[in-house]
C-alpha cells in the first residue's frame, strides 16, 4: 500500500444558506467580520493551499474558530466546500458522487475524534470493527484484524468492556483501533488528544509515532497545541481565522515565525526539542574536534550528551559518519534560549 | 354591559352566524356524500380489514380456551425474562390470580388479546412513521398537527366515523384505539432518532456508512431507549381506550365497566377497573425493566 499526498488548493468556505454568493467578495477581499455583520454568513475558510505530504504526519494548528475541524472535514467531504479543490491521487474528493464517496470514506480514510464518538450500546471489539462490518467484511475475518489492532493499541483484555466502562484515555485509544483497523492509507486525527490529559496524551503521541514508522500512512492531524503539533508533524500549517497564516516544518516556524501572532505561540516552546543540531552548526574549519553527534539530534538531546561526556566542542556526523560541520556547548545553549528580538515583538 | 347592546346594531351583538338552513344543507351533503363514499366502498373496506379481524379472533380464543395455569405460567415466564426481577414476577402472579378468583378471568384475557394487538399494530405503523418524520424536517411539519388533532380530538368523535365505515365491532373498536395509542409512538420514535449524538452520526458517516446502515447500527440502537418509553405510553393508553372501545361492541373488561356505568353498579365498575390497573401496572413495570436492562452499557465505571 502506497499512500498518497493530499492537495487542498484554493479551498474557500463559506458558512450561510447562499455561501456561494459570496466567494468572488471575499476574494476581492472581504473580511471576516463585515462579511457576518452585512450579509450573515461566516467566513469558515479562506484561500487554504496546502500539500500534506505522502506518507507523514501534517499537523493543522489553529485555536478555536481558525477553522481547524473545519478543514479536516473537507477531507473526507463531511462539510462541502465553497469553492475549491482537495485532491487525493489525482481525484477531487469534493466531485465525487455520492456512491464514490461512500467508497472513498470507507476504503481510503479513517478518522478519530476529539469526543471519541465510540457506539455506546457496542463493546469495545464492535466498536473497532465497524469500519470493517459496513465494508461487508466477514464476522471471522473482521475480528481477527480488531483484535489485532486492539492489541497494538494496548486494549487487550477489554474487547468486551462498552465505551463508558473506559477512562477517557482508553475510550480514544479505541478510536484509534477502529480507524487503524480500516487500514486506509488517510488517517485523520481531529483534536484526537486534546480531550486527554497530560501524560496520557504524551502516552498517546508516542504510540502514534510508533506505528506511523511501521504504517507510513498519510496522517492529517489536528490540534490546537504548539507543543503537540512540533512533537508530531512533519510538516505543519497554523490558521488563524481560516488563512494559513504559516507553513513548513517545526523548525522553520519556530526559528522564522512569520508574524507576531506565530512569535507569541512559539515563545513558549522549548527550542532544545525542535531545533536540530545541523541547523546552528557552524562550517568546519580544519580537522573535527570534540565527540560525534548524529545530524538531525535535537539540541536538548546534543546538549545532554556533551555535558555527561564533558565536552564542550563537537562535531556533526552524516549517516554515513562523514564530518559535517563543528558545534559547541555554548552555541547550542544560545540557541536553546528564546532570542530577545521575540519576546520584544511578543510583549 | 347588558344595556350595551341596547344602542348598538344587532350584529355587533349576537354572533352573525350562517343561517341555520344552509349549515343543515351543508352538513346533509357531508354527511351523504360520506355515507355513499363509504357503502360503495364497503366490500374493499371489509376484505381490507378481515385479517385484523382474524388476527383478532385467533387471539382472543387462544387467551380464552386454553387452560389458565398454562397462560399464567406463560405470561409469568415473559414477565421475569423481560424484567429479570421477581418482585414485578411474583406482583404478576399475585394480581393475575386475584382476578381469577374474581371470576374476571375470561373478561381478563379478552382485553389482554384486544391490548396486544393494538401494541402490535401501533408499532409497526408508528416506528415507520417515526423514522420518516426524523429523517425530514417536511414530513414532520405535515405530520404532527396530524397527531395534534388525534391526541386532542375526544375519542368519541372519531368513533363515529370509524363506526360509520366499519360498522360495530372489534375491528372498529382495535382502530379507535390504535388511533388513540400510535401518536407517543411516533413521537418518541422520532424524538429519539432526532436526539441521537450528532458526533456518533458523523463518526458512522466518516466510515462510509450508508443511509440504511446509520439507521439499524447507529440511529435505531440509540433511540431503543426513548422508543420503549414509547411503546409503554402506547400500551397504557390502549388500555385506557379499551373501556371507550366497548361502546363500539369490543367486549372485555371495559365492556363490564360500561355495563357498570349504565347500572350504576359500584362495585363491578370497580373491581373491572382494578383489573385493568393491575394488567396496566404489569405492562408498564415489565417493559420499563427491560428497556432499562437494555442500557446496560450506559452503566459508568470510571469517571
Amino acid at each position: 500500500m502506497v499512500s498518497h499526498a493530499i492537495e487542498v488548493r484554493n479551498l474557500y468556505k463559506i458558512f450561510g444558506p447562499r455561501g456561494g454568493d459570496y466567494v468572488d467578495a471575499v476574494k476581492n477581499g472581504l473580511g471576516k467580520a463585515e462579511l457576518n455583520q452585512k450579509y450573515g454568513h461566516v467566513l469558515g475558510l479562506r484561500d487554504i493551499n496546502i500539500s500534506m505530504p505522502a506518507g507523514g504526519i501534517m499537523v493543522v494548528m489553529g485555536l478555536s474558530g481558525s477553522g481547524k475541524s473545519t478543514l479536516i472535514r473537507h477531507i473526507n467531504r463531511l462539510i462541502d466546500p465553497t469553492a475549491g479543490e482537495v485532491l487525493y491521487d489525482g481525484v477531487d474528493v469534493c466531485k465525487m458522487s455520492e456512491n464514490d464517496l461512500r467508497e472513498f470514506r470507507r476504503h481510503k480514510t479513517a478518522m478519530v475524534f476529539q469526543k471519541f464518538a465510540l457506539l455506546p450500546h457496542r463493546t469495545v471489539l464492535e466498536n473497532t470493527v465497524y469500519g470493517l462490518e459496513i465494508q461487508g467484511v466477514g464476522q471471522a475475518e473482521r475480528e481477527k484484524r480488531a483484535t489485532q489492532w486492539i492489541a497494538r493499541v494496548g486494549l487487550s483484555g477489554f474487547e468486551n468492556h462498552y465505551p463508558n466502562q473506559l477512562s477517557g484515555g482508553m475510550q480514544q485509544r479505541v478510536g484509534l483501533a477502529r480507524a487503524l483497523t480500516n487500514d486506509a492509507d488517510i488517517l485523520l486525527m481531529d483534536e484526537a488528544y486534546s480531550a486527554l490529559d497530560p501524560l496520557i496524551r504524551v502516552d498517546m503521541q508516542t504510540v502514534l509515532l510508533d506505528l506511523q514508522k511501521e504504517l507510513k500512512k498519510t496522517v492529517v492531524f489536528i490540534t490546537h497545541d504548539l507543543d503537540e503539533a512540533l512533537r508530531l508533524g512533519d510538516k505543519i500549517a497554523i490558521l488563524r481565522d481560516g488563512m494559513v497564516v504559516q507553513q513548513g516544518t517545526g523548525q522553520e516556524i519556530v526559528l522564522n515565525p512569520a508574524d507576531e501572532y506565530i512569535t507569541a505561540f512559539v515563545k513558549e516552546v522549548n527550542r532544545g526539542r525542535v531545533v536540530n543540531v545541523e541547523t546552528i552548526m557552524a562550517p568546519l574549519s580544519g580537522n573535527p574536534e570534540g565527540m560525534p553527534i548524529a545530524k538531525g539530534t535535537v539540541l536538548e538531546m546534543a546538549a545532554r550528551a556533551m555535558t555527561s561526556a564533558n565536552q564542550t566542542l563537537a562535531h556533526v556526523v552524516d549517516e554515513n559518519n562523514r564530518p559535517v560541520g563543528a558545534i559547541s556547548l555554548s552555541a547550542i545553549i544560545s540557541s536553546m534560549v528564546t532570542p530577545t528580538s521575540h519576546e520584544a515583538k511578543a510583549a | 354591559m347588558a344595556g350595551l347592546c341596547e344602542s348598538l346594531p344587532d350584529f355587533l351583538c349576537k354572533f352573525p352566524a350562517f343561517s341555520d338552513v344552509s349549515i343543515r344543507a351543508v352538513r346533509k351533503s357531508v354527511d351523504d356524500g360520506f355515507k355513499a363514499l363509504v357503502r360503495s366502498y364497503v366490500n374493499a373496506i371489509d376484505a381490507m380489514v378481515q385479517p385484523l379481524q382474524w388476527f383478532l379472533n385467533y387471539l382472543e380464543r387462544l387467551f380464552v380456551s386454553s387452560p389458565w395455569p398454562i397462560i399464567l405460567l406463560i405470561m409469568l415466564a415473559i414477565v421475569y425474562f423481560g424484567s429479570r426481577n421477581i418482585k414485578i414476577t411474583i406482583g404478576t402472579a399475585l394480581s393475575m390470580l386475584a382476578i381469577g378468583l374474581l371470576g374476571l378471568w375470561n373478561d381478563t384475557m379478552v382485553t389482554l388479546a384486544m391490548v396486544t394487538v393494538c401494541t402490535l399494530i401501533a408499532i409497526l405503523v408508528g416506528i415507520p412513521i417515526g423514522i420518516l418524520m426524523a429523517r425530514s424536517d417536511r414530513v414532520q411539519g405535515i405530520v404532527n398537527p396530524i397527531l395534534d388533532v388525534m391526541q386532542t380530538m375526544p375519542s368519541f368523535v372519531y368513533l363515529i366515523p370509524v363506526v360509520m365505515i366499519f360498522g360495530i365491532g372489534k375491528v372498529p373498536g382495535l382502530i379507535a384505539v390504535v388511533i388513540y395509542a400510535v401518536p407517543p409512538m411516533i413521537r418518541l420514535t422520532n424524538l429519539g432518532i432526532r436526539l441521537v449524538d450528532k458526533e456518533v452520526l458523523e463518526a458512522a458517516d466518516a466510515f462510509g456508512s450508508s443511509g440504511w446502515q446509520k439507521l439499524k447500527n447507529v440511529q435505531m440502537p440509540l433511540a431503543l431507549p426513548t422508543i420503549m418509553a414509547g411503546i409503554n405510553q402506547t400500551i397504557m393508553m390502549s388500555l385506557a381506550m379499551v373501556v371507550v372501545a366497548s361502546m363500539v361492541g369490543v367486549g372485555g373488561l371495559g365492556k363490564n365497566v360500561l355495563q357498570a356505568i349504565n347500572n350504576q353498579f359500584f362495585t363491578v365498575g370497580f373491581l373491572n377497573g382494578f383489573a385493568l390497573v393491575a394488567i396496566a401496572i404489569i405492562f408498564d413495570r415489565t417493559s420499563q425493566a427491560y428497556g432499562k436492562r437494555l442500557q446496560k452499557h450506559s452503566e459508568v465505571i470510571h469517571g
